[in-house]
C-alpha cells in the first residue's frame, strides 16, 4: 500500500470528476455569511449606483474567479448598476473584456452607458493611488481606444468618491494591495472573490470590516449564483467538487491507517 | 473556416497534453508547457507597450513634440529618469540606475509603510479587541463571545511561539505548544482551501473536455 503507484489516485480523481458530471448530480448549496454580505450590499446599493470591478486574474485562474464574476455583473445589469470593469494583470484584459461583452449581450447591457471596460495599466500601486485622484489621469482612454471624456458614463466619475463599491476578483495579492491602497488612504469600499489558495490570508481583513464580503473559490460561485437565482458554471461545478473532496478524505484515511499498520508492524 | 471549431480542438490537444504528464514525461507535456511560456511572455510584452509603454511615454511624448505645449515638456522628467534604467546595458553608466531605483524605493516605502502599518497592524490590533467593546455593551451573543475569546488566545499564543527573546520553558513553553496548534489549524484550512482550488481547475477542463468538445454534456 504505501507503494502504491500515484497514477491510481490520479485515475480515482479523474472518475470522481468525470461521473458525477455525466449524470448530473445536484446537491444542496447553503449561503455563508461572507457571501451573504457580499450579495446584501450589492442589492443595498439604489439603482444608477457605480460597482468598480478588478478583474485580476489569469487563464490560470479562471474557472474559479469566472463564475462568480460572471454572477456579479449579471446581477449589476439587472440592477441598473454601472460597471467600470479594470485590471491590474497583464494577461487578463482579453478574457475580462470576453466576459463582460457576454454578459452584456445576455443582459441587454450598452457599452458605454451601462459599463465600460478600461483594460491594462501597468504598475498596480501607481495605478489604485492614481485613480483615488483622477481616474482619466490613469486610463485616459478605455480597452477599445476611445478617449473617457467620450464615454457617457464616465461623464460625471472622477475618483473613488464616485464608486460605491470595488470588488476585486482575484488569484494573487492584490486584494492587499487595493485594501492597503484604495480603502486606507482613499476609504474605499471593498469586497473580494478569492481563489481556494488564498481565501484564507483574506479572513481577518473580513473580520475588521477592510472588506464588506468575501467570495471564497468556487464555492463562493456556487453561493453566489445560487443567490442572483442565475444557477450557472459553480453550481455545476461544485456539486463535482463535494464528490472529489470525499474521495481525498477516503485515501488520507486510508493512508494514514496504512501508514500506522506499517510504522507498528516495522517496530 | 471555423475558427471557433479549430480553438476548441487546439485547446482539447492541449490540455491533454499538458496532463499527459501525469503518466510520464513525454514529448507533447513538454511542447505544451515552452509554448505556454512563449506564448504568456509574448502576450505580456505586447500588452505591456500597448497599455503601458504608449500612453504612459510615447503618446505623451509625441503630443508634447507635436504641439510644443511646455506643460507637456514636465512628462519629459519620468519619461527620461525611466530610461536610466537601460543605463545597466552599458558597463561605463551602469552606476546611473542608482537613480531611478533611489527613486522607486524612496516612493514605496513613502508610500506603503504608513498604510501598511494602518491595514496590517492597527486595524487587525482593532479587529481583535473591539469584540470586547460588544461583550462589555451586552450585545454580543454566546457564541460570538467564544469566538472573541479564541481569538484574543490565538493570537496570544501564535505571537509567543514567535518571540525568541526568552528561552521556551513553563508557561511560555505551554503558550508556544498553543500557537502551534493554531497555526497548524491555519495550515490545514489553507491546504484544504488550497485543494478545493486546484480540484476546481482540473473539473473546468473535465467540463471544457466533456462539453465544448465532445459535446457529451450540455
Amino acid at each position: 500500500m504505501p507503494n502504491i503507484d500515484r497514477r491510481i489516485v490520479f485515475i480515482l480523481v479523474a472518475l470522481a470528476v468525470i461521473i458525477p458530471m455525466l449524470l448530473s448530480i445536484n446537491l444542496p448549496v447553503s449561503v455563508s455569511e461572507p457571501t451573504q454580505n457580499f450579495y446584501d450590499y450589492v442589492e443595498a446599493l439604489p439603482a444608477g449606483s457605480t460597482i468598480m470591478i478588478a478583474f485580476d486574474y489569469g487563464p490560470s485562474s479562471l474557472a474559479e474567479l469566472n463564475p462568480m464574476a460572471k454572477a456579479l455583473l449579471k446581477q449589476c445589469f439587472d440592477r441598473d448598476i454601472r460597471v467600470i470593469a479594470i485590471t491590474l494583470v497583464v494577461d487578463a484584459p482579453t478574457l475580462a473584456s470576453a466576459l463582460i461583452q457576454q454578459v452584456a449581450a445576455e443582459k441587454g447591457a450598452v457599452d458605454g452607458e451601462d459599463y465600460v471596460f478600461l483594460g491594462f495599466r501597468p504598475g498596480a500601486v501607481q495605478v489604485i493611488l492614481g485613480m483615488g485622484t483622477d481616474i482619466a489621469s490613469v486610463y485616459d482612454t478605455d480597452y477599445n481606444g476611445t478617449a473617457i471624456s467620450e464615454i457617457p458614463m464616465m461623464q460625471n466619475i472622477t475618483n473613488y468618491d464616485q464608486i460605491d463599491l470595488l470588488v476585486d476578483f482575484a488569484s494573487s495579492d492584490t486584494v492587499e494591495s487595493w485594501i492597503i491602497y484604495a480603502n486606507v488612504q482613499y476609504n474605499q469600499q471593498i469586497a473580494a472573490g478569492v481563489t481556494g489558495v488564498i481565501i484564507a490570508q483574506m479572513f481577518p481583513y473580513l473580520q475588521t470590516g477592510q472588506l464588506v464580503g468575501l467570495l471564497s473559490g468556487i464555492l463562493g460561485a456556487a453561493e453566489y449564483e445560487n443567490l442572483v437565482g442565475a444557477p450557472a458554471k459553480g453550481m455545476q461545478w461544485i456539486n463535482v467538487e463535494s464528490f472529489v473532496h470525499l474521495l481525498i478524505v477516503v485515501l488520507v484515511i486510508i493512508g494514514n491507517i496504512t501508514y500506522f499498520i506499517y510504522r507498528t508492524r516495522e517496530e | 473556416m471555423d475558427w471557433n471549431l479549430i480553438g476548441i480542438w487546439v485547446a482539447a490537444f492541449l490540455t491533454l497534453s499538458i496532463y499527459s504528464v501525469l503518466y510520464r514525461d513525454n514529448p507533447f507535456y513538454r511542447f505544451a508547457e515552452h509554448l505556454f511560456v512563449g506564448v504568456s511572455v509574448g502576450y505580456g510584452i505586447v500588452l505591456s507597450i500597448y497599455q503601458g509603454l504608449v500612453p504612459f511615454a510615447l503618446k505623451p511624448l509625441w503630443e508634447t513634440v507635436t504641439t510644443g505645449a511646455p506643460e507637456g515638456f514636465i512628462k519629459l522628467i519620468p519619461i527620461c529618469i525611466g530610461l536610466l534604467f537601460f543605463a545597466r546595458l552599458s558597463p561605463r553608466h551602469t552606476w546611473l540606475i542608482r537613480y531611478p531605483i533611489a527613486i522607486l524605493i524612496g516612493f514605496g516605502s513613502g508610500i506603503a509603510i504608513p498604510n501598511v502599518l494602518r491595514a496590517n497592524i492597527f486595524e487587525q490590533t482593532r479587529g481583535t479587541i473591539a469584540p470586547f467593546a460588544e461583550i462589555a455593551a451586552g450585545t454580543l451573543s454566546g457564541w460570538g463571545i467564544f469566538e472573541a475569546i479564541l481569538m484574543v488566545v490565538g493570537v496570544i499564543c501564535t505571537l509567543t511561539y514567535f518571540f525568541f527573546s526568552v528561552e521556551h520553558r513553563g508557561p511560555v513553553k505551554w503558550l508556544s505548544k498553543v500557537g502551534i496548534a493554531f497555526l497548524m489549524i491555519g495550515f490545514g484550512s489553507a491546504f484544504g482551501n488550497t485543494v478545493m482550488g486546484r480540484v476546481a481547475l482540473l473539473i473546468q477542463r473535465v467540463d471544457f473536455l466533456l462539453g465544448d468538445w465532445l459535446n457529451i454534456i450540455s
